[in-house]
């Protein structure tokens, strides 16, 4: 297990570099121009200056030698700067931000926490909502309450954020006044009653959020609760008299859970990579807000960084489920 | 009383008694939404509106433009014009008297230095700065005395209104931006983010693309102003949910640049909490002929340039007859509703400028066809119109845009009426407008025959934006694609009257001079087809006061005057 994890963890090195290459290539072979934003009022002279002031005028192979170094290099060193107050990466040039010309990193650690709260919240509202009704479903098959929650299962599969959005925001912000349709971003949680307004202003957004997460995690819950309700030892449980509760929840969940939870944890970079419509409608200022904007700017430096990003935490979890399923599965052994 | 006499009497109050009203930071928060989000609040660092007019709640310039395109002085004690002896009669200097007694809102005193060196940081080699064209010209800034400023230009400026005036170049501090000069620039995050300045508000946080929150100046130079004590301003989401947010749910008091369809922003206004505004510039939706050929069986080095004229743009009674066949009240009424207004200029306002011209007005789908009959462009089998060989059929391209793609069907469908056929083409605005020379999508490589697609010039002079249309001036290979004469127009009577205008001070005469010019762009050889005077459309809440709509200027040049009404 351990020789596995640790060759796992070494061929990730190359297949990152790779990665990265990969993003930078398209990014810069893509046509596309930072400038593109600036008024046509700005004559194209300046337009010029501006983009060798951004270092734009270099050889292909040196940007990207250059963001090696500043990501792999210069960044650790002001992670590690900040925490044990040393000075490894004083004077140093950082990945800077086209758009804001400033650190990106400081911008994803000032974005991070949004990110997790919401899109992680609907996450575990998600699971919590999702497996009760997965289990049910499967157990009374075909009854009511499965064709329903596969109706509305179905429909949360189906029915893109950028609908249920402004949906949910005409009805609950609109019509009833009952919620904001904006996220303040501002809003700092200090007593009960701040954090009423936060649980509230991240009713919507989660609300939408999970339920695509529910839709896909409770079909994937009752399918494999199904496969497993027939199987020989669920009647040898329950000729042996055991109660029915201990047959499905101990017995039939225990192993219906092992594929559940690999997609569980495949789906963790999600939460990271953010939710970029949903923050986009809501105007959580998160992860996939950033990296939109990033986009439309053309600010490639900030959409290599977080892309990159993105790309390391699903080759992380990608690992991660890999080693949770040995474990949760004696007969799988990698050795 | 009506809302509209109670905003009436609100402006009007607030220009002439702006004292009478509360005192500073007695109407608590205003807050505003902008759906494109500000990153930086360095206007010379980026060139992007929403930083440009954020960041005019805290840097000043010397003067502003006012809503009708007058200048008004803001740090400066007064306009300098050659009557009042701050211009030099040959109109090479500029000399600019602060207002005595200003102070930053760190309390140090505004200088001449501090002027001198906003012009030093802009004109830097390696800075990038993107307001650079503002001081085109400029030779030295030197200070006088401590509140005189005299800016030199190395030939007479019939407008020295370039550097200083509007809010592309406020005035920062020296103190703050000293080691930020040239490639030093990128390293001063903090004081992008947060510039020292003269304004009305200071900011207190700074989230790039998201919000900025501020708080009134202590040291603004009005004692009773502004009068609230905070500013929220936030970033980003979409036009839609900006007017939601000011005219449905009440969330916020001001909403910029609302670009929606007239019937959507009238169904916002029946939400009762705020009203819609607008005011009109100089914005025009155009149609630019491509005189050049840009057929793809051409070379690289001969496609789309001077070298092959177009084989049927060339001949003016085609570009007349395409210009004819367009209905544009009808155009306005679906894409503007009250934000725009049918026009035949090029140059709309201000006044002095605008030719007036209302032939283009009417359809007149007939008289296309006669005049393409007579031309001798013959209707083939298919219905199309050919002469030798070389037939009506027009690639024509826009950025994507729902108001663009509706314009480009009804107007497809026009030409179709007088036997031209139109293939439709979108592309998106970053691809589009930016300026990539290896990508074959711009608009400046104009790989299409008819091009669609708004500009606009600052503030109120529209020398420069004429002057674009100089030959040789065109994107060309040589240039690397470069060059702002998009469709390639040349005419040498239009050269000399360029280099006229640049001679002349005359107000009367630059006015006679752009009108003939933009009316031979426009109605003497349809090169640029003009077709929406385009208005901006803003919204503020029903409860704020003070609000009145500038295109000539930042929009939130008067910031300092709103007020809550109760």
């Amino acid at each position: 297990m351990l020789t596995f994890t640790i060759r796992r963890l070494l061929i990730s090195i190359p297949t990152l570099l790779f990665i990265s290459l990969v993003i930078f290539l398209l990014l810069n072979l893509a046509p596309n121009d930072p400038m593109a934003q600036v008024p046509l009022t700005v004559p194209p002279e300046v337009k010029e200056k501006m983009r060798e002031a951004l270092g734009l005028g270099q050889p292909l192979y040196i940007q990207f030698a250059k963001w090696l170094m500043q990501f792999f290099w210069i960044e650790p060193q002001v992670l590690v700067d900040h925490y044990f107050g040393t000075t490894f990466s004083e004077g140093d040039l950082r990945v800077i931000s086209w758009q804001t010309r400033s650190p990106v990193m400081d911008i994803v650690i000032q974005r991070i926490p949004q990110t997790l709260w919401v899109v992680g919240m609907s996450y575990v509202v998600g699971i919590l909502i999702a497996l009760p009704i997965g289990i049910y479903s499967a157990y009374r098959h075909y009854s009511v309450f499965d064709q329903a929650g596969t109706f509305i299962t179905m429909i949360g599969y189906s029915i893109p954020p950028f609908f249920t959005g402004p949906l949910v925001i005409v009805i609950f912000a609109v019509q009833l006044g009952w919620l904001p349709s904006t996220y303040d971003t501002l809003h700092q949680v200090i007593d009960w009653d701040s954090f009423v307004v936060q649980l509230q202003q991240m009713v919507l957004p989660v609300m939408v959020l999970a339920l695509q997460t529910t839709a896909q995690i409770s079909r994937y819950m009752r399918a494999s609760m199904l496969d497993n309700l027939n199987q020989d030892y669920v009647r040898t449980a329950r000729a042996k008299g055991l109660s029915e509760w201990t047959v499905v929840m101990v017995h039939v969940l225990r192993n219906s859970m092992i594929p559940v939870v690999t997609v569980i944890a495949l789906g963790l970079p999600a939460i990271f990579g953010g939710a970029i419509i949903t923050e986009q409608i809501f105007k959580v200022n998160g992860i996939g807000q950033q990296l939109i904007g990033a986009i439309y700017a053309n600010d490639l430096p900030t959409v290599q960084t977080l892309t990159f990003i993105f790309a390391f935490l699903i080759v992380f979890f990608n690992l991660i489920a890999d080693i949770l399923y040995g474990l949760l599965d004696p007969r799988i052994r990698y050795d | 009383m009506k809302i509209k006499s109670l905003m009436m009497g609100a402006v009007a109050a607030c220009a002439f008694a702006p004292a009478s009203f509360a005192e500073r930071g007695s109407d608590g928060n205003v807050s505003i939404i902008y759906w494109q989000a500000p990153s930086i609040l360095n206007p010379y660092l980026s060139g992007g509106t929403k930083d440009i007019e954020s960041s005019s709640l805290v840097i000043e310039p010397l003067g502003r433009f006012d809503q009708t395109g007058a200048m008004v002085a803001y740090l400066a004690e007064e306009i300098p014009t050659v009557a009042n002896g701050g211009v030099s009669e040959d109109l090479t200097s500029i000399t600019w008297t602060l207002k005595s007694g200003l102070v930053w809102s760190d309390g140090s005193a505004v200088t001449a230095a501090d002027v001198k060196f906003t012009a030093e940081y802009c004109m830097h080699p390696e800075g990038g700065c993107a307001q650079l064209a503002k001081f085109d010209g400029v030779t030295s800034v030197d200070v006088v005395d401590d509140l005189t400023v005299k800016v030199s230009f190395n030939q007479p400026k019939p407008n020295p209104y370039g550097p200083f005036v509007g809010g592309q170049t406020p005035i920062i501090q020296k103190a703050q931006f000293e080691n930020c000069m040239g490639a030093a620039a990128p390293n001063c995050t903090d004081e992008n983010f947060g510039p020292i300045g003269t304004g009305p508000f200071v900011v207190t946080e700074f989230r790039p693309n998201d919000v900025i929150q501020m708080e009134a100046n202590d040291n603004y130079r009005d004692a009773s102003k502004p009068a609230f004590a905070t500013l929220t301003f936030k970033g980003g989401g979409d036009a839609m949910a900006a007017g939601r947010a000011v005219m449905e749910t009440g969330e916020f008091d001001y909403a910029w640049n609302l670009q929606l369809a007239p019937d959507v922003i009238a169904k916002m206004k029946e939400g009762g909490k705020g009203t819609p505004i607008s005011g009109f510039g100089a914005l025009v939706e155009r149609l630019e002929m491509n005189m050049t050929d840009p057929s793809p069986d051409l070379d690289a080095d001969t496609r789309a340039t001077r070298k092959a004229p177009h084989p049927f743009l060339s001949d003016i009674n085609v570009r007349k007859a395409l210009s004819m066949a367009i209905d544009r009240p009808l155009l306005v009424e679906i894409g503007y509703g009250p934000a725009g207004r049918p026009t035949c200029d090029l140059v709309p306002a201000p006044a002095i400028y605008a030719t007036g011209n209302t032939d283009c007005l009417t359809q007149d789908i007939a008289g296309a066809n006669a005049l393409l009959d007579e031309a001798g462009w013959a209707r083939g089998g298919d219905g199309i119109r050919a002469k030798d060989g070389v037939r009506l059929s027009i690639l024509y391209q826009t950025s994507t845009n729902a108001v663009r793609q509706d314009f480009q069907a009804l107007i497809k469908e026009w030409w179709g009426q007088i036997g031209v056929e139109t293939e439709l083409r979108n592309l998106n605005a970053s691809v589009f407008f930016g300026g990539d020379p290896g990508s074959p999508d711009t608009f400046q490589k104009f790989y299409a025959d008819v091009e669609m697609y708004a500009n606009v010039f600052d503030g109120t002079d529209p020398q420069a934006y004429l002057a674009a249309y100089r030959c040789g001036n065109e994107p060309k290979p040589e240039s690397q694609w470069q060059g702002e004469n998009i469709n390639r127009f040349c005419d040498p009577e239009y050269d000399k009257m360029i280099d006229e205008m640049a001679r002349t001070s005359d107000i009367n005469r630059r006015g006679e001079l752009g009108r003939m010019m933009q009316s031979m762009l426009t109605n003497q050889s349809y090169t640029i087809v003009p077709l929406v005077d385009r208005g901006r459309i803003s919204a503020h809440a029903n409860s704020l006061g003070g609000v009145v709509l500038n295109t000539f200027d930042s929009e939130l040049w008067n910031v300092a005057d709103w007020y809550r009404i109760d």
